[in-house]
């Protein structure tokens, strides 16, 4: 049903549809909602679920762990500190192909304490073997959550839901949230196969010496190339079932005969596509290329869509401190050195702890790279608050 | 160090803890954070966990503390005491008043595991607990300090767990001193924290600090809130030197629960139609288990 | 943040598209919050603040002095105050228009709780005709049913009289 609805609420709605089994999360600003009202949810009878208030995240992703190795389907939701404070566990979770789902309402991370929206919490479990999509708008966060159990129980990876903190989780916005009944449909019940049960033993996260960790990451990788099918199938077959676009690796916007091409993912997208719609009308050629799943990278879908474009500049909410843009160095690494072609790829970080993200300042990022490219750039830095003495 | 009973007793106005900071009006935790800097006076360093106390009291740039303050993280302030602690002694400096201070969240919950090794290994710093019995920073979540019964936001149908002790699991852990109190009595909660600083290794003082906004009751009803949380004998008052119970304040005139429940809109479903006499029951057996334990 | 939630339902229902979120620039915990409403005819893809407001409601006017509230405000738009003075008692040194209304003193008389956003709400309504107030009727009904939601209402038709009358 269409609703003009706060985004945590659409979205606790919808994983409340999913029928999970067993709930368990810790509150942190701005995932609060979230789980706020799922506790509702659960408490009014709405779903049957156990609800497991916690003492930490920690614990938080440690129940369900627990409960997916004892078959149940289980959810969680975190963000910034909270995930890091779980971060063993997430490595974990995938080491033990557990399918399990987390919301991560993308925050920044202390110190110094920001409870504002940016991108590097996620980006720093990156590596840790769970798939992660990225929602544009309050829309795509709910699909993406159907999708994502979809997705986990099928690959048996750990996926993670990322949606930017308060720009979407506390904005209110038309939201369709999916019935019951066409969730059941899409969704069916979850049939685990690795769990512990005493009708077939077995030992689930057992200790593994030098002649047998590696062939472990080896699949773990193979399976995180291999849920690219998965993630593409699920997202069209979401778009038959439900009539909208929803997920999948990119998407593309005005990207045909562009001169230059942007690249970002998260609510940021919105914000571009207006600039592009505005740049059009200026007589400016600029598109966008979306990244929806972030991980697995898609590295090929990325080399195919623009290997003709020569000026692409990657906006993101996140750095490598001491190295640059993480985004700009998995894009730049996406376009293989060999290629002998005189192609810009320009970096700009954006919005950390919440900075707001003006049409200016990407109007100005265009118009920057179209005179040449950019290595590294903070767009919108305040230099009054810098000092010689800090640097 | 001994000081006169004439020093313990009187209330300290230093203003270190100073005003301008962001908290909601008739905040508890505010009241107590003065009165607790202001007992411990100049020569103290705050380590502070994350939750409402800290987001109120320290956005840059202009941070309510005149002391020194140190923040890291909400499960790791008693840790990172430790750690200050540990530092004075190898760099042979002080002595100094290392005050840890968080909500439930950083005491009992997230930060259990910090508190405890903090207690064990007997490093000298005097932590301070104020319960608002929820997680008020993140908006009235249950801790493990809500009481049987409340209304939470994640505890939509009242709270069915009882309120961890953590004074007794303090004193648990050997160490010299714990001290509960409440944030009405200015004089009790000062001479309890001059008391503490006076003593060498771990110390505990949990002190109850009402939440208007989280508890529902309007601000000026935050002393007789306190008041009747200890003669209902739901929060009793006391101290524990070296293991054993003192000081308890006794009960004059026992009062039901009801008259403190039904003051605060997080107990107001108990008392709606078809509300609860069970639970209101079980929180009365709650009171009267305090009163006998502790002899009030 | 109420407010803005309000007239966002409300612009949903009249079959608009909108989005409001809460601003976190000047935002202080129990103090000063500022929220942004956008209403179009088309879905709305930008996540910036709003920094060119056409519009200014501002349920406090003790923000008038110590806060920059009417920065960014277009030099044609409109501000709405929450006040009992008249616009040109506060002075405010602005090319746009000034309306105001005592919605505390109406919330207190009619609702019986200082809570002024539906009457905000359906004083900027009247004003601009931007969304209806059968919408704004139908969202607050939604949010609270019952008595609450009938004093609201109530208080809605009161902002409605005053300003039509001006």
């Amino acid at each position: 049903m269409l609703k003009q609805i706060e985004g945590s609420y659409a979205v606790a709605e919808t994983v409340a549809k999913c029928r999970p089994n067993v709930i368990s999360a810790y509150p942190i600003t701005p995932q609060t909602h979230i789980v706020e009202e799922l506790a509702s949810i659960v408490g009014r009878g709405d779903l049957d679920a156990e609800y497991v208030n916690v003492e930490s995240e920690f614990s938080a992703a440690s129940v369900v762990l627990g409960a997916s190795a004892a078959g149940a389907r289980a959810y969680s939701a975190t963000t910034s500190q909270g995930l890091l404070l779980m971060s063993e566990v997430i490595y974990c979770i995938a080491g033990m192909r557990l399918p399990i789902v987390f919301t991560i309402a993308n925050r920044a991370i202390s110190a110094p304490l920001s409870i504002w929206n940016d991108q590097q919490d996620s980006m720093a479990l990156r590596d840790a073997g769970w798939i992660q999509l990225h929602a544009e708008d309050n829309q795509e966060a709910a699909d993406l959550h159907i999708q994502a159990f979809k997705i986990a129980e099928e690959t048996h990876l750990p996926v993670m839901v990322c949606m930017d903190g308060f720009i979407l989780t506390h904005a209110f916005e038309p939201v369709d949230v999916p019935g019951q009944k066409e969730v059941d449909s899409f969704l069916p019940p979850f049939r685990p196969t690795n769990i512990v049960d005493p009708r077939w033993p077995r030992g689930i996260g057992l200790f593994a010496d030098p002649r047998f960790y590696m062939e472990t990451r080896y699949i773990l990788h193979r399976a995180m190339e291999k849920s690219e099918a998965t993630i593409k199938k699920v997202s069209g077959d979401f778009a038959k079932a439900f009539g909208r676009d929803s997920g999948g690796f990119i998407k593309t916007y005005k990207l045909k005969d562009a001169d230059v091409v942007v690249i970002s993912m998260g609510s940021l997208v919105g914000t571009i596509k207006d600039l592009i719609d505005q740049l059009e009308e200026e007589g400016k050629k600029v598109g966008l290329l979306q990244i929806c799943s972030y991980r697995p990278f898609p590295r090929k879908e990325i080399y195919n869509t623009l290997k003709d474009k020569m000026n692409i500049v990657v906006v993101e909410k996140s750095i490598s401190l001491g190295r640059g843009g993480i985004l700009a160095s998995d894009v730049r690494w996406s376009f293989p050195r060999a290629e002998k072609k005189d192609r810009n790829i320009s970096s700009f970080i954006a919005g950390l702890g919440g900075r707001n993200i003006t049409k200016n300042d990407l109007r100005y990022m265009v118009e920057k790279v179209e005179k040449e490219p950019v290595e590294l750039e903070f767009l919108g830095l305040k230099k009054e608050l810098i000092s010689e003495k800090d640097l | 160090m001994n000081q006169s009973a004439e020093e313990l007793n009187k209330i300290e106005k230093k203003d270190l803890f100073s005003s301008g900071h962001r908290a909601c009006g008739g905040c508890g935790q505010a009241l107590a954070a003065r009165l607790v800097q202001d007992a411990s006076g100049e020569n103290t360093i705050a380590c502070v966990a994350t939750g409402c106390l800290e987001v109120f009291s320290s956005p840059y740039p202009d941070p309510a503390w005149r002391i020194p303050f140190l923040h890291s993280l909400f499960e790791n302030a008693s840790a990172v005491a430790s750690g200050v602690e540990a530092a004075y002694k190898a760099l042979k400096k002080g002595p100094v008043n290392i005050i840890a201070q968080g909500g439930d969240g950083s005491t009992a919950d997230i930060g259990f595991q910090s508190i405890s090794g903090m207690f064990e290994r007997g490093h000298n710093v005097l932590y301070v607990c104020y319960d608002n019995e929820a997680y008020m920073n993140t908006g009235v979540q249950r801790s493990s300090f809500t009481p049987f019964g409340a209304r939470t936001t994640t505890t939509p149908m009242g709270n069915t767990t009882r309120k961890k002790n953590l004074p007794l699991i303090a004193a648990d852990h050997g160490i010299p001193y714990v001290a509960t109190a409440t944030v009405d009595d200015f004089r009790d909660l000062q001479r309890k924290v001059k008391t503490a600083l006076s003593i060498e290794g771990p110390k505990y003082i949990h002190i109850l600090a009402p939440c208007p906004l989280g508890w529902g009751h309007h601000g000026e009803l935050t002393v007789q809130i306190c008041r009747l949380a200890k003669d209902t004998g739901l929060f009793p008052v006391y101290e524990i030197i070296d293991g054993k119970v003192t000081n308890a304040r006794k009960i004059r005139v026992k009062v039901p629960v009801e008259e403190y429940l039904k003051l605060q809109g997080r107990f107001s479903h108990l008392f709606k139609k078809g509300g609860s006499p069970e639970t209101i029951a079980e929180i009365q057996k709650i009171a009267n288990h305090n009163i006998e334990r502790f002899n009030l | 943040m109420a407010a803005a939630e309000l007239l966002s339902i409300a612009a949903f229902k009249d079959g608009k598209f909108s989005q409001a979120f809460p601003s976190f620039g000047a935002e202080r915990v129990g103090a000063p919050v500022m929220a942004f409403v956008r209403i179009d005819d088309k879905k709305i893809r930008t996540r910036e603040d709003v920094q060119n407001p056409d519009y200014l409601i501002v349920q406090d006017s003790n923000l008038i002095g110590s806060v920059p509230v009417l920065d960014g405000l277009k030099p044609d738009g409109l501000i709405l105050i929450n006040s009992e003075k008249k616009p040109e008692e506060l002075q405010l040194k602005t090319t746009a228009k000034v309306e105001t209304i005592p919605a505390t003193e109406i919330a207190l008389e009619i609702i019986g709780r200082p809570i002024p956003n539906a009457i905000m709400i359906g004083a900027f309504c009247t004003i601009t005709g931007l969304v209806s107030l059968d919408a704004v009727q139908e969202a607050i009904m939604g949010k609270f049913p019952g008595r609450v939601g009938e004093n609201n209402v109530a208080a809605l038709e009161r902002a409605r009289e005053i300003m039509q009358k001006r």
